[in-house]
């Protein structure tokens, strides 16, 4: 309660909060379509692999502006998801070892420009390390600005071509048979996933990201079966995690937003596969129960 | 031994220990498994830290091995529901536990030598610094450790080579034979948390990753064969921790980041040259196979046609683009080469198979 | 008038593995065809060739007489049953509904009427009871006229179907069946790539066999002989038909079918 009061008195506490639903929102809506993608750990790849792209935009720039910050991110994560999807399709590779080996080198190499930056004078790169695991108390205005910048035209991309998506995630070759663009509407569906990762970087970090990308999908999935309402549901709960998490952080010690709202998440989640209606471990175990019954 | 000496060879021999059971999860298509347990040991380790209060305690150890097997055994335990699927249980179950880890570390462990930081790169430049006396040899720890894991790793691939090759290639034929499929699997799961956690203090989490993954997936592009692929991996990982150590030397930048990239240039190197199966090998093969393909198609085509009625139409070289649309600059050559390789022979405006062209197509229609 | 689906010396590899060599094939409007060829001949390359999801090396097709890209709301598309993930949560209406997608261009979202047209298709094939059911609560043959509805909302004029009657029951075979003879009593054409010889005489009037390359295609009393089926089949079948015309192949030759 007193959280809740202090949330509309103090501007701190209100910019925080903001920004942690929205990327819980974003992140929950586009998770949904990454999972039932099959590409849940494609995001963890890409994630890892925004960090050279923030160091690399920091040094050719010399910029802490989240804008610029954060595009870089996006197009690091968007090379590497090309990467991923490169290596396997030309070489005998398979996706987990891309996967792996583009999510460790990139992140290996953006701990290089990481260390590189370090050695300048100008205290400025202080900042960057944050993006390991988030720190959503540093959030400012202008941070807000930038991720409503890249997640509401992300949003409103997925309510426009909402049909097509749900297709393309179900049935690609039938959607190329209707005359859509899978090609292009897949690469389209991914950026606006590398979208939702960029704009996480701050708060969650790119170590903890993917999970902000499956966990609230995994978890509204077990509640509904149909996609409409999955995808509401994540966004719900990314944003309630998002928010939780980002508060306990903000005022508590020790407690780094990333793996908080990481375990506000999975708190959600535990409780959906536990719990949820029909599907929920609880209840198939009660109708298991109910069925041995007579035969007892 | 000067300390650059000393961090080099442990790097050697922690990329050489790393690179083994890689190889397994590699050609087992687990890779990601690697991701999953570099991070999650962190959570034995601290939680073997909080209830003895000794960095130095076994239990430790102990502690972030069961906890590696432990992550794997909830990923199939999460799979297994039937609710979500392999993949996304990954995603799910490794952040959870990573981040009871880092959260655990900054409430009640801060001001140990445990840190966030050097849980993700490790303290390569440091390790000289820790040292152990054994057998009256003054040696750093994480050299030991190293070499009891490189070695560890050699004995278990050494004794059960034979299973693992089989239940790696050929898992239904294991089991029928009688090796329990589920034991090897947790063998090498086990195998690989321990080559993590001994890594892990060197080089920290992330590089385990890429010293598990990059080297053998390097090695799998120059080899079909099970031991040179364990052999080829070890050295590519090796001479990786060595390249990186320099890098890092020269730039002065983090040792660990810098022998991961240089991990990944390898596999890049492999990946465009390597003989036979590099980008740089296919694209030429393939340039030479379409022509001959394309020759393959044209005597099928004309032997499709032979005296039939609509042959003059068919066979011609002028109509051959429309027909089977190629562009014509494209047929031409085909038709070129064709007639100089004695394939096909030109009456007129009809193009006819000579004896040898009507056997390729036969041979042709035959696969 | 154009024949409904030409194929001319269509040649498809993937990698440098040929699939499909130089095939050539005509087929008229109102028939009921029927692919046969064994496992790997390249019956499903030649369905997806002809609707663009595949690159052929050479040749192409024509649907009544133009190009697939201009002709796509003549095209319906049944896919293998297989090929899609049936815990995606969606239900049965929304899946049949999804056959109107095309139809409706880039912004508009599926109404009432598609609503009603989708609940009419799945009334054909005895599936509207189900209509709010989640997909993957169904039986396989169940999927199967879901998939069967899906391409009927697509009202057109040529349909092709990727072995719709692979591992069903007998009530969806008898839907499917019916199905198959409405449409052919509409004047639409159908392309069904299939794998039990025996039904052939009984469910089409049209069949084509391939095996890599084509091997005959015409109505079914003439080309459906012995001689054509060892062709296609090379040894691996065995005749117990006394006139010849029809054949039933020896039981794992159906089995092994089932990727084909």
């Amino acid at each position: 309660m007193e959280l809740l009061t202090a949330l509309f008195a103090d501007y701190t506490l209100r910019t925080v909060a903001l920004g942690a639903a929205l990327l819980g929102v974003v992140s929950g809506v586009l998770g949904c379509f990454a999972v039932l993608r099959r590409q849940a750990l494609l995001g963890d790849a890409m994630s890892h692999a925004a960090l050279p792209g923030i160091a690399l935009a920091f040094m050719l720039t010399g910029q802490r502006d989240p804008l610029v910050l954060l595009l870089g991110a996006a197009a690091a994560a968007w090379l590497a998801a090309l990467l991923v999807l490169g290596i396997t399709g030309t070489s005998r590779i398979k996706e987990d070892s891309a996967l792996a080996l583009t999510l460790s080198v990139c992140f290996g190499f953006g701990l290089v420009l990481l260390s590189l930056l370090q050695k300048r004078p100008d205290a400025a790169q202080a900042g960057l390390k944050r993006f390991l695991f988030g720190q959503a108390a540093a959030l400012v205005e202008r941070d807000i600005v930038v991720m409503a910048a890249l997640g509401l035209p992300a949003l409103l991309c997925v309510a426009l071509l909402w049909k097509h998506f749900k297709l393309l995630s179900f049935d690609p070759e039938y959607a190329a048979s209707l005359g859509m663009p899978t090609g292009a509407l897949s690469i389209l569906l991914t950026t606006l996933i590398v979208m939702a990762i960029a704009i996480g970087l701050q708060s969650v970090g790119v170590v903890l990201m993917s999970a902000m990308l499956v966990a609230p999908a995994a978890a509204a999935r077990q509640w509904t079966n149909r996609l409409s309402i999955m995808v509401l549901l994540a966004a719900s709960f990314g944003a309630l995690a998002g928010v939780s998490g980002a508060l306990i952080s903000a005022t508590t010690r020790g407690f780094s937003t990333g793996p908080t709202v990481v375990l506000c998440m999975a708190a959600i989640t535990l409780g959906s596969l536990l719990c949820a209606p029909e599907r929920g471990l609880l209840w198939r175990w009660i109708r298991g129960r109910r069925q041995l019954a007579p035969v007892d | 031994m000067a300390p650059e000496v000393e961090v080099q060879l442990i790097a050697v021999i922690v990329a050489a220990a790393c690179a083994l059971p890689g190889v397994f999860l590699v050609l087992r298509r687990m890779a990601m498994l690697s991701d999953a347990i570099s991070h999650t040991v962190l959570l034995g380790i601290v939680l073997g830290y909080l209830l003895t209060r000794d960095l130095g305690s076994p239990l430790l150890f102990v502690g972030a091995v069961a906890m590696g097997v432990v992550t794997v055994a909830l990923v199939e335990l999460v799979t297994g529901t039937g609710l979500v699927r392999e993949d996304a249980a990954i995603g799910l179950v490794f952040p959870v536990l990573f981040s009871i880890a880092v959260i655990l570390i900054s409430r009640f462990a801060g001001n140990v030598h445990l840190d966030v930081d050097s849980v993700l790169l490790g303290e390569l430049v440091f390790a000289p610094f820790d040292r152990v006396r054994l057998l009256g040899l003054d040696l750093p720890r994480a050299l030991l450790v190293g070499l009891v894991t490189l070695l560890a790793n050699l004995l278990l691939i050494g004794l059960f080579y034979k299973e693992l090759k089989l239940a790696t290639f050929d898992a239904g034929l294991a089991a029928a034979l009688g090796f329990a499929p589920a034991l090897v699997h947790y063998g090498l799961m086990t195998m690989v948390s321990i080559t993590a956690v001994g890594a892990f203090d060197a080089v920290g989490s992330i590089l385990v990753i890429a010293l598990m993954v990059a080297p053998p997936a390097a090695a799998y592009l120059l080899t079909d064969r099970l031991a040179r692929m364990l052999l080829l991996s070890v050295l590519i990982g090796a001479a990786s921790a060595i390249a990186g150590y320099w890098l890092a030397y020269w730039l002065d930048v983090s040792v660990a980041g810098a022998m991961a990239t240089m991990s990944g240039v390898a596999f890049g190197l492999c990946y465009l040259f390597a003989p036979g199966r590099g980008l740089v090998a296919g694209a030429a093969r393939r340039a030479h196979q379409r022509w001959e393909f394309a020759q393959q198609m044209l005597t099928l085509h004309l032997l499709n046609h032979e005296g039939t009625a609509e042959a003059i139409e068919e066979c011609s070289p002028s109509r051959l683009s429309a027909h089977l649309r190629w562009p014509p600059a494209f047929a031409a050559e085909v038709v070129r080469r064709a007639e100089q390789g004695g394939l096909v022979q030109r009456r007129g405006e009809l193009l006819t198979l000579t004896e040898r062209g009507r056997r390729l197509a036969q041979e042709a229609s035959l696969r | 008038m154009h024949d409904a689906l030409t194929i001319t010396d269509l040649t498809v590899a993937y990698r440098d593995r040929p699939v499909l060599w130089d095939v050539d094939l005509s087929v008229p409007a109102g028939v009921l065809m029927a692919i046969v060829g064994p496992n790997g001949a390249g019956k499903t390359t030649l369905i997806k060739a002809t609707l663009g999801l595949v690159r052929p090396a050479a040749g192409q097709t024509l649907i009544f007489g133009r190009p697939y890209a201009e002709q796509r709301r003549l095209v319906a598309y049944v896919p293998q049953r297989g090929s899609v993930d049936w815990d995606f949560p969606t239900t049965v209406l929304d899946v049949v509904m999804m056959g109107r997608y095309g139809s409706l261009g880039w912004l508009r979202r599926p109404g009432v009427r598609e609503r009603d047209q989708a609940l009419a298709a799945l009334e054909q094939v005895h599936m509207a009871e189900f209509a709010g059911r989640q997909i993957s609560q169904l039986s396989g043959g169940q999927q199967q006229r879901v998939f069967l509805a899906r391409a009927l909302v697509q009202d057109a004029q040529i349909y092709f179907m990727d072995e719709p009657f692979q591992g069903v029951d007998a009530v969806t075979e008898r839907a499917i069946v019916a199905v198959l003879r409405n449409l052919r009593a509409a004047g639409k054409t159908v392309v069904v790539v299939h794998h039990d010889l025996q039904t052939v005489p009984e469910y089409f009037d049209w069949v084509t066999l391939i095996n890599v390359r084509r091997i005959a295609s015409g109505p079914v009393a003439e080309v459906f002989t012995e001689a054509n089926l060892r062709a296609t089949y090379g040894g691996r079948i065995a005749f117990l038909g006394q006139q010849g015309a029809a054949a039933s192949a020896v039981g794992d030759l159906a089995a092994d079918e089932a990727t084909g």
